[in-house]
């Protein structure tokens, strides 16, 4: 027991991509979803025992194959990564039992073999970038990730042929991105000769001035931007989440982002530390201004969408604005938000993809005209919109509001009080957007030639609504989550000054 | 002036093939010619780091009594992995091309978007009448 508890961190990553291939060996619809399915709870279980394994005590180093850092690769978590792991493995141990259904609607029959493989294979990408203490082991482990996602979208060609340009969109920009970020990490090796991340800190810390260290920190921080879909560099964001079977956009929109938002902040407060001055200068007239004009363009144009799957992924780059502006904060308030953000954001998401993923098995597309009249025929999937978009609007008792308080928190400490007006304003842009579905849903006439809608079967509803009562949750006790971030953010603005 | 440019030729070698791939993936409609553009795009990020890897008089790392100056093999090895996650990305981009191709017809991405709002119009339209 001792021999396999000491080799935790590694199981984390290693269990999903040995079983990714042995998943494509699998034959049928029921063997390989199994697989994935007990693969996600097992990572599940290990990311609960390895943040209750930090929270008492400590972090944890993980010498790979035996040879230590800053030679060999070490696996490293503290709190905020072993946070980041169980948000990831726990939006998939939900999304699993949800996707059997869908997944067999919107997938061909013959290739549910290999799309749990790709869906493993992200997984494990995600996970591993998140553990890994070494700067182009998460290069490797991103490339994985983003590899089986571009797989994961195009999937979805068999429901709309759109998913192949958004894959082949994704594709060419997410590569763009992650070459971006392993240039940074040469020109940081070049002046350092390290790659582990807490050797390269310290390294780092004399060459503030250094022309090679800025220029590293640029390009990795606009690459990893263009993974994040940070605004205005979203644009793979849309199609990709709005083409991709229903699951899929339910795992990416709430795990995929964030652990690029993860890498962000480990680069920003890790390695750099907002204590260099050209860091200091990025939050300022970078970070803040992006970041407010994702929350009200993305708000914008979700507005006007007609697809709903479409809408919502506008609103996830809304979000992500909220994200980013909780750096951009550079206090204690702010990022904490934006810890709080990276979960409860997934919550909302996750809950609101499943929505329309079970609306998606019953009439097909999710356009705003298709769902007109149907809150009366699938009541549980429609009050689980609403119950997630008031938690997307950020209304007290659901977690939207705790990451919004903790952002106007943010901004009144630094008393940026316009910036603290915006993200009101912004809000109610989401009250549109959100207000616009209810009332087709709930007031609207059902068009002609649709016949009765059966409310989507229980399998779909269970996951769906544990996010949404874990919406409620998580916002009226917020102890948890909000010590957890509270944590993440003293010891990253400890470590910078 | 000069010298500092031509003392470090490689570094200008990589930018210049840097901004190529870069300008190909951006200017080309056409989806294949994308990848190639990533392609080198890629290929200068190899460059870049086998020239980091590079000791003045520094022979192959291999196991010797004298000693010796070495090169550092680490870039080399850090960039056979990224050659492979190269190699992978040109294939799914090839395959995902292949099938657009396949549903589109066309690989020109002007085509491709005009289909793609006629569809557009079409469901619009089919929606108000």
């Amino acid at each position: 027991m001792s021999l396999l508890s000491e080799h935790i961190p590694v199981l984390q990553v290693a269990v999903p991509l040995l079983s990714a291939p042995l998943c494509s060996l699998l034959r049928g619809v029921r063997l390989p979803w199994l697989l994935a399915l007990a693969v996600s709870w097992f990572a599940f279980a290990i990311s609960i025992l390895l943040l209750i394994q930090v929270m008492d005590s400590g972090d944890i180093s993980y010498h790979m194959g035996n040879w230590a850092p800053p030679f060999g690769i070490e696996y490293r978590v503290d709190v905020i990564n072993a946070f980041v792991l169980l948000i990831i493995s726990g939006i998939s141990a939900v999304a699993l039992p949800y996707a059997r259904l869908s997944v067999a609607h919107e997938v061909d029959p013959r290739r549910h073999g290999q799309f749990y493989t790709a869906y493993l294979l992200c997984l494990t990408g995600l996970l591993g970038v998140t553990i890994t203490g070494d700067a182009f082991n998460i290069f490797v482990f991103l490339e994985i990730s983003s590899l089986s996602a571009y797989v994961l979208i195009a999937a979805g060609a068999r429901q709309d042929r759109r998913a192949l340009t958004a894959a082949y969109n994704y594709l060419v920009l997410g590569t763009v991105g992650a070459t971006f970020f392993v240039i940074g990490v040469g020109l940081l090796y070049m002046v350092t000769g390290t790659l582990n991340i807490a050797d390269l800190a310290e390294r780092i810390r004399p060459l503030a001035d250094n022309r090679a260290v800025q220029a590293g920190f640029a390009f990795i921080i606009i690459g990893m931007g263009l993974k994040l879909a940070m605004f205005p560099m979203h644009t793979w964001l849309p199609n990709a989440y709005t083409y991709a079977p229903s699951t899929v956009t339910v795992f990416l929109a709430s795990t995929a982002t964030k652990v690029s938002v993860y890498v962000v902040l480990r680069f920003l407060f890790t390695v750099f530390g907002p204590a260099y001055g050209f860091v200091g200068l990025t939050f300022e007239y970078i970070f803040l201004p992006l970041a407010i004009l994702a929350m009200f363009i993305g708000s914008t144009a979700a507005i006007y969408q007609t697809n709903l799957k479409r809408l919502f992924a506008y609103s996830s780059v809304a979000q992500l604005g909220y994200i980013v502006l909780g750096i951009a904060l550079g206090n204690i308030a702010g990022l904490t938000a934006t810890v709080l953000h990276l979960f409860n954001h997934a919550l909302m998401k996750g809950a609101l993809f499943m929505a329309l993923g079970c609306v998606a098995l019953r009439i097909g597309a999710v356009s705003i005209n298709g769902v007109r009249g149907l809150g009366r025929e699938m009541p549980w999937t429609f009050a689980a919109i609403a119950g997630a978009g008031l938690s997307l609007i950020g209304v007290p008792s659901t977690v939207g509001f705790i990451s919004k308080w903790y952002l106007i928190l943010g901004a009144l400490e630094n008393s940026w009080w316009p910036v603290a007006l915006l993200i009101v304003a912004s809000s109610l842009l989401a009250v549109i957007y959100v207000w616009k579905i209810i009332e087709a849903a709930y007031f609207g006439v059902a068009p002609e030639g649709r016949g009765p809608v059966a409310e989507a079967p229980l399998e779909m509803l269970a996951p769906l609504w544990l996010m949404v009562v874990a919406n409620f949750y998580f916002g009226i006790d917020a102890d948890l989550t909000t010590s957890v971030a509270g944590k993440v953010a003293a010891t990253f603005l400890g470590s910078g000054s | 002036m000069l010298d500092a440019i031509i003392a470090h030729y490689n570094y200008w070698l990589v930018i210049f093939l840097m901004m190529i791939g870069l300008y190909i993936v951006i200017s080309r409609g056409n989806l294949v010619k994308k990848i190639v553009g990533l392609n080198i795009f890629q290929t200068s990020v190899f460059l870049l780091y086998i020239t980091l890897g590079k000791v003045n008089g520094g022979t192959a790392p291999i196991l010797t009594d004298k000693p010796e100056t070495f090169s550092n093999p680490l870039p080399h090895v850090l960039i056979l992995t990224a050659i492979v996650v190269g190699v992978a990305t040109t294939a799914l981009g090839f395959a995902l091309v292949v099938r657009i191709r396949e549903s589109y017809g066309s690989i020109e991405e002007d085509d491709i978007l005009a289909t793609e709002r006629a569809e557009d119009e079409i469901a619009v339209n089919e929606a108000l009448s």
